[in-house]
C-alpha cells in the first residue's frame, strides 16, 4: 500500500512541478501578483511529494520488501543495513529519484528564500526549476518506476553488486548529486535572465551562494568517488580518466570557471554574457554526465542497467535543455548589456585567464571522451582515449592555471602591477623553489617531475597564506606594528577572502599528494606464511592465510603485519577476496595501513595450492593529500558560503533577522 | 578485481579460477629493465574486453595474454615502436590508449591548443572593445528592490 501511495506521491509531483513551471510566468505575462504566488506552495509541494516517494521506497529496501521489483533486483535478506539503506540509490532507478530528490529540494530553498533575489528574477527561475523537475519526474515514472511491483514476489533477492556494498555508495552519489542538481538552479537563473534580458550585478550576487553549494558539493562527491576508487578496485589508482569520472570533472571545470567569473561580473560588472553561458553549459555537463552514466553509452559499473528507451528519454532531455537553452542563449544573449573594461593586467585579467584556462580543459576532457564514440558514428573506426592521451594534454593546461592563482589573488581590481603583485609573492616563490630544489637534490636520480610538482604545491599554499599575511599586515601607513594586530585584522577580513585562500591552499595540497605520487612504489610477488615482500621504505610479512566470515560473504585473508628498514613493526593489516555467494562475485578488499598522510596499500592476488598468495604491497608516500586538499578545497567553498555578502540568497536568514548595523557591501 | 567485467565474462573467469589482479609475478622478466620497459608498454595498451583499463592493470585472461605477447617481443630484441606496431597489427588501432596523430585524430589532438588560440582570441576581442552606451533602465519599481537589497546587506 504504501508502495502505491509513493507511486501516487510521484504523480503528485509531476502535476505540482508542472504548475510551478506555468504559473509564474503566465503571473509575469498577466501581472496577477495572486497567480504568481502558488509557485511557492507548488515548489514546496513536489519536494514534500517526492521526499514521500523517497521514504516509501527507502522503507521498502529497509524492510526487504521482496514484492517491490527494485528491492528485489538489488537487496536480499543477508546484506547489512548500511547498505540496505544505501542500495536505495545504488541502482538506475533509486538514483534518478535520488537526482529528483536533491532537485526538489533545490526548488524548494529557492522558493522559501523569499525577499533575496528580485521578483520577476525569482519567479523566472522558479519556473525554470519547475520545468527540469517535471521533465525528470516524467522519465522517471515512464521509464524507469522504481515502484514497480514484483508478481509473484520472490523469497529472496538478487542482492546488490558487491562493488557497490561499501560505504562509499553510502556518501558519493549523494555528496555528486548536490553537485550536479545545484547547478540546476545557477542553469534556474541563467534561463530566468535571458528570458527579462537582463542581467546585473544583483544577477551575479544571487547566483554566487548557489554556485559556492554545488561546486562545494561536487569537489566532495569527486574526491570521494576517487577514494572509493582507490581502495576498492585494487591496484591503487586515484583518478583513471574514465569516461565517468570526467563525466563530473567537467562540471566541476565549468563551475570552477563560474565561481570565478561571476565575481567578476559581481565586482567589476563585466563578462556577463560569458558568465550566462557558463551557467548554462555546466549545468548541461552536468545532464551530459547523468546522460553518460545511466545510458550506457559506455558501460561499466556505474551503468546499473541498459535499456536504450532510457537513453533515447535522457537524449531527448538532453536536446530540449542544452539545444533549447543555448538557442535562447543565442537569440537573447546579444540584447544584454556588456559590461564594463579592464585592464589585462589586473585581477579580472587573470581571472579571464583562469576562466580561459578552465574553459580549454574542459573543452579538452570533453572532446577526448566523446571523440571515440562520434568517430566510431561517423566511420566506424574504433579508437581508445585513454589516460596518456589526457595526461598529454590536460596537464600542460592545469600547469600555466595553477601558476596564475597566487597572481590573481594578489593584483589589484581594474588595474593591478605585475612588479608589485611579483615582489609580495616574491617570498613564496623563492621560498616554493628552495623547496623545490631541496627536494630535487634529496631524492636525486629519481623522477624529475615529482619535485616540480612539490615546488608547484608548495608555491600554491604559500601563495595562498601570503595573501592573508599581507592582507592583514596592510599597506603604506596603515600597516600594521604587532603581531597582535596582523591577527587581529586576518581575523576580520571577509570570510571570503578566506575561503579563496583555503580553496587555492587545497589546490596546493591535492597537487602535493599528486606530485609524491611519482615516488610511490611496488612490490610484486608469490609469498607464503613467514616470508616478507618489501617497498619502497617498509617490508610486509605475511604471518598467515586463513578464512574468515562476513555478514553475507566469505572470505579469504591474508594477515600482514608491516615492518620499516630497521625492522620495527610499524603496523598491521589484512587483505582479502571476499566471495559473495549471492552473486557469485569475488571482491579484492585492499589493506591500508596509514602512516602520517602516507599509506602503505595491499593487496591479495591469487592463492596457489601450495599454500603461497600473490602479494601486491605499494607504498604511497602523502596520498591522502589527494583527498585531504579536495576536502580543503570544499571546506573553503563552505566558508566562502558564510561570507556576509552571501547572506543575500541564503534562505529565511536575511529576512528573519536584519542586521542592526548593516556594513556596505565589499 | 575488475571493475567493469560484464558478468558473462566474470563468469567465466570464476570458471576458469583466474581471479586475480593485473601483472603475476611468473609474469616478470628477470631483467629489470625489459621488465620496466614492458610495464611502460603495458600501461599504454587497452584491455580489450574491459572498459578503460589498461592491461597493466586488468586481471583478465586476454590482458594477461596480450602482456606475455609485449614481454616475447621485448626478449625478441623489439624496440617499444615495434611492439607497439605488433601488438596494432594484431589488434588494431582500439589497443592504443594513446591514439596515433593521424588524420582522423587530428582534431582530437588539435583540440586543446585550438581552445587555447580561439578563447585567447575572444579575450583580445573583448579586451579591445568599448563599452557600449545603451543601457537598459531599471523602472522605478525595480529601482526601489534593488535598493533595498543593497540597504539591507
Amino acid at each position: 500500500m504504501l508502495i502505491e501511495v509513493g507511486h501516487f506521491a510521484l504523480a503528485l509531483a509531476l502535476a505540482l512541478s508542472l504548475v510551478q513551471a506555468i504559473m509564474p510566468v503566465w503571473a509575469m505575462r498577466s501581472g496577477d501578483t495572486a497567480l504568481r504566488a502558488v509557485a511557492t506552495p507548488a515548489a514546496l509541494g513536489a519536494f514534500a511529494c517526492v521526499l514521500f516517494a523517497f521514504a516509501a521506497l527507502t522503507y521498502a529496501h529497509a524492510t526487504s520488501d521482496f514484492s517491490v521489483q527494485n528491492v528485489v533486483e538489488n537487496s536480499h535478506t543477508t546484506k547489512p543495513f548500511l547498505y540496505k539503506l544505501s542500495g536505495v540509490w545504488g541502482n538506475h532507478e533509486g538514483s534518478m529519484l535520488l537526482w529528483i530528490l536533491i532537485l526538489a529540494l533545490f526548488g524548494a530553498l529557492v522558493a522559501v528564500a523569499r525577499d533575496s533575489v528580485p521578483t520577476v528574477l525569482r519567479a523566472n527561475t522558479l519556473a525554470v526549476q519547475g520545468l527540469v523537475t517535471f521533465v525528470f519526474v516524467l522519465f522517471l515514472i515512464t521509464t524507469s518506476n522504481p515502484f514497480a511491483r514484483a508478481n509473484p514476489a520472490p523469497m529472496e533477492g538478487n542482492d546488490l553488486n558487491p562493488l557497490l556494498q561499501d560505504f562509499g555508495l553510502a556518501v558519493h552519489p549523494p555528496l555528486l548529486y548536490v553537485g550536479y542538481v545545484g547547478f540546476s538552479i545557477t542553469f534556474a537563473f541563467a534561463i530566468a535572465a535571458l528570458i527579462d534580458g537582463r542581467i546585473d550585478a544583483v544577477w551575479a550576487r544571487a547566483v554566487r551562494p548557489w554556485t559556492l553549494i554545488a561546486w562545494s558539493f561536487l569537489t566532495l562527491g569527486i574526491a570521494m568517488g576517487s577514494y572509493w576508487a582507490y581502495y576498492e578496485l585494487g591496484w591503487g589508482g586515484w583518478w583513471f580518466w574514465d569516461p565517468v569520472e570526467n563525466a563530473s570533472l567537467m562540471p566541476w571545470l565549468a563551475g570552477t570557471a563560474l565561481l570565478h567569473s561571476t565575481v567578476v561580473m559581481e565586482k567589476r560588472d563585466a563578462l556577463k554574457v560569458w558568465t550566462v553561458l557558463l551557467a548554462i553549459l555546466t549545468f548541461s555537463l552536468s545532464l551530459l554526465g547523468t546522460f553518460i552514466v545511466r545510458s550506457g553509452v559506455l558501460t561499466s559499473v556505474h551503468t546499473f542497467a541498459t535499456d536504450p528507451t532510457r537513453g533515447v528519454f535522457i537524449l531527448a532531455i538532453l536536446i530540449l535543455f542544452i539545444g533549447g537553452s543555448l538557442a535562447l542563449f543565442a537569440w537573447r544573449a546579444p540584447m544584454l548589456r556588456q559590461g564594463g573594461l579592464f585592464a589585462p593586467i589586473s585581477r579580472e585579467g587573470a581571472l579571464v585567464m583562469n576562466n580561459l584556462f578552465l574553459a580549454a580543459g574542459c573543452t579538452t576532457v570533453f572532446v577526448g571522451t566523446l571523440y571515440p564514440l562520434f568517430l566510431e558514428m561517423l566511420t566506424s573506426e574504433k579508437i581508445s582515449v585513454g589516460p596518456p592521451f589526457f595526461n598529454a594534454t590536460f596537464v600542460p593546461i592545469a600547469i600555466p592555471l595553477l601558476l596564475i592563482v597566487p597572481f590573481g589573488q594578489t593584483l589589484a581590481w581594474k588595474r593591478g602591477d605585475v612588479h608589485a603583485a611579483s615582489q609580495r609573492l616574491f617570498a613564496a616563490l623563492g621560498l616554493a623553489l628552495a623547496i623545490g630544489l631541496a627536494v630535487l637534490a634529496l631524492t636525486w636520480g629519481g623522477p624529475v617531475l615529482a619535485p616540480v610538482g612539490i615546488g608547484l604545491g608548495a608555491y600554491l599554499i604559500l601563495g595562498a597564506a601570503m595573501e592573508i599575511i599581507s592582507r592583514a599586515r596592510g599597506y603604506g601607513g596603515n600597516r600594521a606594528r604587532t603581531i597582535r594586530d596582523v591577527a587581529r585584522r586576518a581575523a576580520g577580513m571577509p570570510r571570503s577572502a578566506w575561503g579563496t585562500a583555503l580553496a587555492h591552499a587545497g589546490v596546493g595540497i591535492l597537487v602535493l599528494g599528486i606530485a609524491a605520487q611519482g615516488w610511490a612504489t611496488e612490490g610484486l610477488s608469490n609469498v607464503k606464511p613467514g616470508e616478507t615482500l618489501a617497498s619502497g621504505p617498509y617490508v610486509a610479512t605475511l604471518e598467515r592465510v586463513g578464512p574468515r566470515q562476513g555478514e553475507n560473504y566469505a572470505e579469504t585473508t591474508a594477515f600482514l603485519t608491516i615492518r620499516n628498514k630497521a625492522g620495527d613493526v610499524v603496523g598491521t593489516t589484512e587483505t582479502g577476496k571476499r566471495f559473495y555467494p549471492s552473486r557469485k562475485m569475488t571482491v579484492t578488499e585492499s589493506g591500508l595501513l596509514t602512516l602520517g598522510v602516507s599509506q602503505v596499500y595491499a593487496s591479495l592476488g591469487e592463492v596457489m595450492p601450495d599454500g603461497s598468495i600473490g602479494l601486491r604491497l605499494y607504498y604511497k608516500p602523502l596520498v591522502l593529500l589527494i583527498w585531504i586538499g579536495c576536502l580543503v578545497m570544499a571546506i573553503g567553498g563552505f566558508v566562502s558560503l558564510t561570507d556576509r555578502r552571501m547572506r543575500v540568497g541564503a534562505p529565511k536568514r536575511a529576512k528573519a533577522k536584519p542586521l542592526p548595523n548593516a556594513v556596505p557591501a565589499e | 578485481m575488475n571493475r567493469t567485467l560484464g558478468p558473462a565474462a566474470l563468469a567465466l573467469l570464476l570458471a576458469l579460477g583466474a581471479a586475480a589482479g593485473a601483472v603475476q609475478p611468473d609474469e616478470i622478466l628477470p631483467d629489470a629493465r625489459l621488465e620496466t620497459r614492458a610495464r611502460d608498454i603495458s600501461a599504454g595498451l587497452r584491455c580489450l574486453v574491459c572498459q578503460n583499463q589498461s592491461i597493466d592493470d586488468s586481471d583478465a585472461p586476454l590482458a594477461r595474454d596480450l602482456r606475455l605477447i609485449v614481454r616475447e617481443r621485448l626478449k625478441a630484441g623489439d624496440d617499444d615502436r615495434q611492439v607497439l606496431d605488433y601488438v596494432v597489427g594484431r589488434y588494431g588501432e582500439y589497443v592504443l590508449l594513446r591514439p596515433v596523430l593521424a588524420l582522423h585524430t587530428l582534431l582530437l589532438w588539435l583540440t586543446p591548443l585550438a581552445a587555447l588560440l580561439l578563447g585567447g582570441f575572444g579575450i583580445w576581442r573583448l579586451a579591445r572593445r568599448q563599452p557600449s552606451a545603451g543601457q537598459q533602465a531599471l523602472s522605478p519599481a525595480e529601482e526601489a528592490e534593488v535598493a533595498a537589497l543593497v540597504r539591507r546587506d
